[in-house]
């Protein structure tokens, strides 16, 4: 909501405030304010405005092993991605290998969020801009570009959300998914049913990604910054190694040496640096880092946009998302087609507990989710952190909202233009609120 | 025939709902955009609107952790011919509530924050806070649940 209350002729002389409380078609609350004395910004407060559930206090003294269904809770958008991140981290403090079976249906389970994901963002948050509409719900069935587009976000979102269901059981807080393996195998027949599904999207995807490729939204970030992201051999988001957009390589039991925490006073979230430079992570930052491993027929069909990167004009995070439906369309493809049996297996149990700390950094849709677990001898957690993408991404989006004010206000664009150009800038990182408030800083000793 | 004035809103928890919600349009959605209309959706639309409009029904998820949300809730009450608690934190407060429950140490490390933001001691689930006149439970909302709602409210137009 616009705050009514300003003074016209202060306007007139370019002096005036806006208050932004709550960020529409974002996942979760955000709200911004803004001070402009004499046509230039005097402040600007972005910050994350959603309440605190205090998950990080939450999980001490629990089992790890029913960790991964309470933390899915931190955020609904992207539960399947904090869900495969604690199973990581709590594998990895048992020292328990995931068997190769379960590994692939993991990936499967990722392709599904990555699709209905991106999609929701692409299609529902981030289209109306481009067809300069408030809402996809004001988009004209009897126009027949808005139609299909109306039309093919549903079917995309649908394709993923089965996917996901097939796989997990559920697309919201997946229930089959746990430390060691699944709970409940998916079904060769309702996994091979999927393809025509995932045949039927690809030219829907293809057309949404040279929609994105051809918007003039612009914008690039006036200050030296890293773009960093874990790069998988088949982009699958959940293995490998980090790297970032100045060559540096390492190993995800390092990743919290890299970031510095940055206190935003008056946001409920917490910002982050890396190496004390600003940091951009998401699907931006994985094109940028790793998109010789797309799926070959990914780089196939969208070679000339992959030219496009690397880049620094952030809007492009809505092109790089779109691609990625399409590399997990093809990739879900082909692992469901080479799939011919699956083994009876049952999750792998943990033989013994000891005093270990596990790490489990994955990509999430909006970029790198880590999680640090501190087990017990008797295998309860003895203190968790949780480290989210759009924590990570707090600093970088509030400096860029400023640039974009500054060179509105030398333009003299409107108030309103202002709210509509940071509003669809915000829109294009992507951000989850919902991600970003569960927890608070723990020290550690 | 008018449409239902329909609201959605989300208080603290993390969306799941709203998200089964955007996945039930999949297969819904050229229905329910004919019929209803979406007062307040932040999810769907910007919404300009100074006040909480009257809606038919108010669909809502979320706990109530601050004095800020209890008076919004209180004001869509006022506006709602029916009021919809959707989900888990709205329904029984947990798992959003889980701060009401921890122990004196933990209890110590948020304080702070606490006081600062000015959080309410504890967190509510709906009903502590208003009447609420139907309920749609589960971690996420139960769907067939909240689709028997919906064809319920559909046929009685």
């Amino acid at each position: 909501m616009h705050d009514p209350n300003f003074d016209l002729s202060d306007i007139e002389k370019g002096s005036y405030s806006i208050t932004l409380d709550e960020i529409s078609k974002i996942e979760g609350a955000a709200s911004l304010d803004i001070q402009i004395k004499e046509n230039k910004v005097v402040d600007l407060k972005f910050s994350i405005s959603e309440w605190k559930r205090f998950y990080t206090q939450a999980i001490q003294g629990k089992p790890a092993l029913a960790i991964p269904a309470l933390v899915s809770r931190i955020c609904g958008t992207c539960s399947n991605a904090h869900l495969l991140a604690s199973i990581k981290a709590v594998e990895n403090a048992l020292s328990i290998t995931p068997t190769e079976q379960t590994m692939l249906f993991r990936k499967l389970l990722y392709h599904g969020l990555i699709i209905r994901d991106h999609a929701l963002h692409l299609y529902i948050f981030a289209l109306p801009d481009v067809f300069k509409k408030n809402s996809i719900l004001d988009f004209d069935m009897h126009d027949p570009i808005e139609h299909d587009f109306l039309d093919d976000a549903f079917a995309v979102k649908e394709a993923g959300n089965q996917l996901s269901i097939v796989v997990g059981g559920r697309s919201v807080h997946a229930p089959t998914p746990m430390v060691g393996g699944f709970i409940k195998l998916p079904n060769l027949n309702d996994l091979k049913k999927l393809v025509p599904a995932l045949l039927a999207i690809r030219p829907k995807i293809v057309k949404l990604i040279n929609l994105f490729a051809q918007t003039t939204f612009f914008h690039e970030v006036q200050a030296p910054f890293v773009f960093t992201s874990l790069v998988s051999h088949d982009f699958s988001y959940l293995d490998g190694q980090i790297q970032t957009s100045e060559g540096i390589s390492i190993e995800e039991k390092d990743f919290d040496n890299h970031l510095n925490a940055v206190i935003i006073p008056y946001s409920h979230a917490r910002g982050f640096s890396f190496d004390g430079e600003l940091l951009m992570v998401g699907a931006i930052a994985r094109l940028t880092l790793s998109s010789t491993y797309l799926h070959p027929k990914t780089k196939e069909t969208v070679s000339p946009h992959l030219a496009l990167f690397p880049t620094k004009n952030l809007f492009y995070n809505n092109l790089a998302q779109a691609i990625e439906i399409l590399h997990s369309i093809d990739q879900s493809i082909e692992l469901i087609e080479n799939l011919k049996d699956i083994l009876p297996e049952t999750p792998i149990k943990p033989t013994t507990y000891e005093e270990k700390t596990g790490i489990g950094l994955i990509e999430a849709p909006r970029g790198s989710l880590y999680y640090k677990l501190e087990l017990s001898s008797q295998g309860t957690i003895k203190k968790g952190e949780i480290v989210v993408p759009t924590g990570q991404n707090q600093v970088i989006m509030e400096r860029a909202i400023r640039e974009i004010v500054e060179e509105l206000l030398i333009k003299r664009a409107t108030k309103e233009k202002i709210i509509y150009e940071v509003e669809k800038f915000i829109r294009a990182f992507d951000p989850c609120m919902s991600c970003a408030s569960h927890f608070l800083k723990v020290k550690w000793s | 025939m008018p449409k239902i004035r329909i609201g959605w809103f989300t208080f603290t928890c993390c969306e799941d709902s709203t998200i089964i919600f955007t996945e039930l349009l999949n297969k819904h959605y050229k229905e329910w955009f004919e019929r209803l209309e979406f007062v307040h959706a932040r999810v769907l639309r910007k919404d300009d609107t100074k006040e909480i409009q009257h809606m038919d029904i108010a669909f809502v998820e979320g706990a109530i952790s601050s004095d800020t949300q209890e008076k919004k809730l209180k004001k869509i009450r006022q506006q709602a011919t029916t009021l919809v608690a959707i989900g888990s934190c709205a329904v029984t407060g947990a798992p959003s509530n889980q701060r009401n429950f921890f122990k004196e140490n933990q209890t110590v490390e948020i304080k702070e924050i606490l006081a600062k933001f000015k959080y309410k001691e504890k967190v509510l689930k709906l009903s502590d806070v208003v009447k609420v006149d139907v309920v749609i439970p589960g971690c996420p909302m139960n769907e067939q649940i909240f689709l028997d709602l919906m064809n319920k409210v559909l046929k009685q137009q």
